[in-house]
């Protein structure tokens, strides 16, 4: 952050009145338009068109077949008596409170675990690996490892006399199932967003803290976690805002089911989309999905700017 | 850190009291036995996709506690790479249907390749606008580029798809990539955080000895950001390989199909009875190999760009 507002300030107070730099300022348009030329067009016709585009989907009936029939707010009327949509926010709502629960407090207890014990790159890139693979085997493997006959942690259960159990065929296990299966894939990553934050963190508060006699749990709870607030609001911004958009996992193991126990809202989308064709409903959906995360966004927000750190 | 603590050690024995230096101790041996069951945690799933892929699919609900290979067989390699007849395959609990394993992992290399280079290489350019040139409007194009990053993927997703469907473009590889390679928000702001922070001089001498922009882009700035740039294709393309949802939506018959997509169809593929697991975590392993490659390769800088990612 400080990086970046020093350089900025130092592009703009640098030697922008010379004539010779003015000179060049003159000689910058034509270029600068030819290296942004990609980008722009990336941007105009894959994010600002459809983001317009999307907005007036939402307000037609449209099959994909033929075009776009306007209905006004036709849809929006729909939805709100629309007991699977409510039901899918629901599950999400669940899905995101256990995801991001667990996650957090896992990641945190390994960044601070890794902050006192060791530098090694390897043991953090070892936390880290899960995150490199793709959702879709991250789902097969433990769609496998979790499967209710021969899955290995069935197994390993068994020793310890726990019953077999239908992680993803039981309406109740379902969703904590899978937020569990994406904290394991997420919680090295998000560890080593808040190991960065620690480092951060001056190493003579530590000494100072020590030397005051504080335990090793007095000082987290007095000082690592105030110093580090501002991080952990700022990895909560990046991690929410992803769960709520759960797909991959579920499009791969539950599709949805059993019943609608696992029917998450983005799952929900791409059925109304592309298994019913009803693609301006679809739209509609994704309109109310924008605002909840806007509205996530903006509350969020709030606290990060509630939430400067104690250090400054 | 463990050579400090056990210098300290003696000196503590002859100072003060020698009971905080033992409890400490003690601690740090129960925050190890913590972060190595973590580690095992991580790494367990990654074998056991090793294990069950090395393993005869008729055998393994005989062996489901066994921790090694069921009947260790390459089998499942075989029926991968289409190198089992129908015969073999089925004798270890194969389906012996055909798998175009090969035309998924190169379009998926396709798809990955394309995507890494045009998206670093184009952002790498804007972002050579947005931080060394003077033009105006500068600033403001920047921000709207930056909003793009408020609207949740599903939201352009649906319009991005009725356009690629208007193009004619569905079921080619050109219809996945087109919408990822000409920039992303991220992108030309990671790059433009790097390229703020370059010394104005070594441009100016340039300047002076009559280079013009897109000479000192390439000879100039482009050399000096090879670190960032790297980072940047190595973060791109993992999540280019990785992607699901796009794909899945683009891509629904066998020519067009990447690897996270056909893993999907394997596994709904499966008929009645017990999947074909051997088989499928053959699978999930070679997808996932590229990536565990260049972790192996690069994990340093992965580890390191992910926290400088979350201080940015």
């Amino acid at each position: 952050m400080q990086a970046t507002t020093q350089a900025e300030t130092l592009q703009r107070a640098g030697p922008a009145k010379t004539g010779r730099a003015r000179r060049l300022a003159r000689g910058d348009v034509i270029p600068a338009l030819l290296f942004i030329l990609p980008a722009t067009i990336g941007f105009l016709v894959f994010y600002l068109w459809p983001t317009v585009r999307g907005f007036y989907l939402s307000l037609t009936d449209y099959s994909l077949f033929g075009l776009p029939k306007f209905v006004g707010l036709k849809n929006f009327q729909q939805l709100v008596h629309d007991k699977v949509l409510i039901n899918a926010l629901w599950v999400t709502l669940e899905y995101v409170v256990i995801n991001i629960g667990v996650q957090t407090v896992v990641a945190l207890g390994i960044a601070v675990l890794m902050h006192r014990l060791t530098e090694s790159t390897t043991i953090r890139g070892a936390v880290l690996l899960p995150y490199l693979v793709a959702n879709v085997v991250v789902a097969l493997v433990w769609l496998w490892m979790l499967d209710s006959q021969l899955g290995i942690v069935n197994v390993i259960l068994g020793w310890f006399g726990i019953s077999p159990e239908a992680w993803f065929g039981n309406s109740a296990l379902v969703i904590p199932t899978v937020a569990l299966v994406n904290v394991w894939k997420h919680m090295g990553y998000t560890a080593l967003l808040i190991f960065a934050g620690l480092q951060t963190i001056p190493k003579t508060v530590y000494e100072a803290a020590a030397v005051d006699g504080s335990s090793e749990w007095r000082t987290f709870w007095r000082i690592t976690i105030p110093l580090l607030r501002p991080v952990l609001v700022l990895v909560l911004i990046m991690t929410v805002i992803g769960s709520f958009q759960v797909f991959d996992t579920v499009a791969v193991t539950s599709k949805g089911g059993p019943g609608n126990a696992s029917r998450v809202i983005q799952y929900y989308i791409y059925e109304q989309a592309f298994s019913r064709s009803h693609f301006g409903y679809a739209s509609a959906l994704s309109v109310v999905l924008f605002v909840i995360l806007a509205v996530v966004a903006i509350i969020q927000m709030r606290v990060l700017r509630g939430g400067e750190s104690d250090l400054d | 850190m463990a050579t400090t603590l056990k210098t300290t050690t003696p000196s503590a024995h002859t100072a003060t009291a020698p009971a905080p230096g033992r409890q400490i101790s003690w601690g740090r041996v129960a925050a190890w036995a913590v972060m190595i069951a973590i580690i095992l945690i991580t790494i367990f799933p990654f074998y056991w996709m090793l294990r069950t892929a090395l393993s005869n699919g008729k055998s393994l609900p005989a062996h489901s506690s066994s921790f090694l290979p069921a009947d260790f067989t390459w089998g499942p390699f075989k029926r991968v790479f289409g190198l089992a007849s129908v015969a073999e395959a089925q004798a270890e609990g194969g389906s012996g249907a055909n798998i175009n394993f090969w035309l998924y992992l190169r379009n998926s290399v396709i798809v990955a390749t394309v995507i890494t280079a045009g998206q670093v290489f184009f952002s790498c350019m804007a972002a050579y606008a947005f931080a060394r040139l003077r033009w105006p409007g500068r600033n403001l194009v920047f921000g709207l580029f930056l909003t793009a990053l408020m609207v949740p993927p599903i939201f352009t997703t649906l319009p991005n798809f009725v356009l690629i469907r208007q193009l004619g473009l569905l079921n080619t590889l050109t219809g996945i990539v087109l919408p990822f390679v000409f920039m992303t928000p991220f992108a030309i702001f990671f790059m433009r955080q790097f390229f703020l922070g370059i010394s104005r001089e070594i441009e100016e001498a340039a300047r002076i000895d009559g280079a013009g922009h897109i000479r000192i882009f390439f000879r100039v700035i482009v050399p000096m950001a090879a670190a960032p740039i790297t980072t940047l294709a190595i973060l791109t393309y993992i999540s280019a390989w990785n992607e699901y949802f796009w794909p899945l939506l683009v891509a629904t018959d066998d020519n067009a199909r990447v690897l996270t997509v056909a893993l999907g169809v394997f596994r709904s593929q499966t008929p009645q009875g017990t999947p074909d697991w051997p088989g499928l975590m053959a699978a999930t392993l070679v997808a996932a190999l590229p990536m565990l490659l260049l972790f192996v390769a690069f994990g340093k800088k992965i580890v390191n760009s992910i926290q400088f990612s979350g201080i940015k």
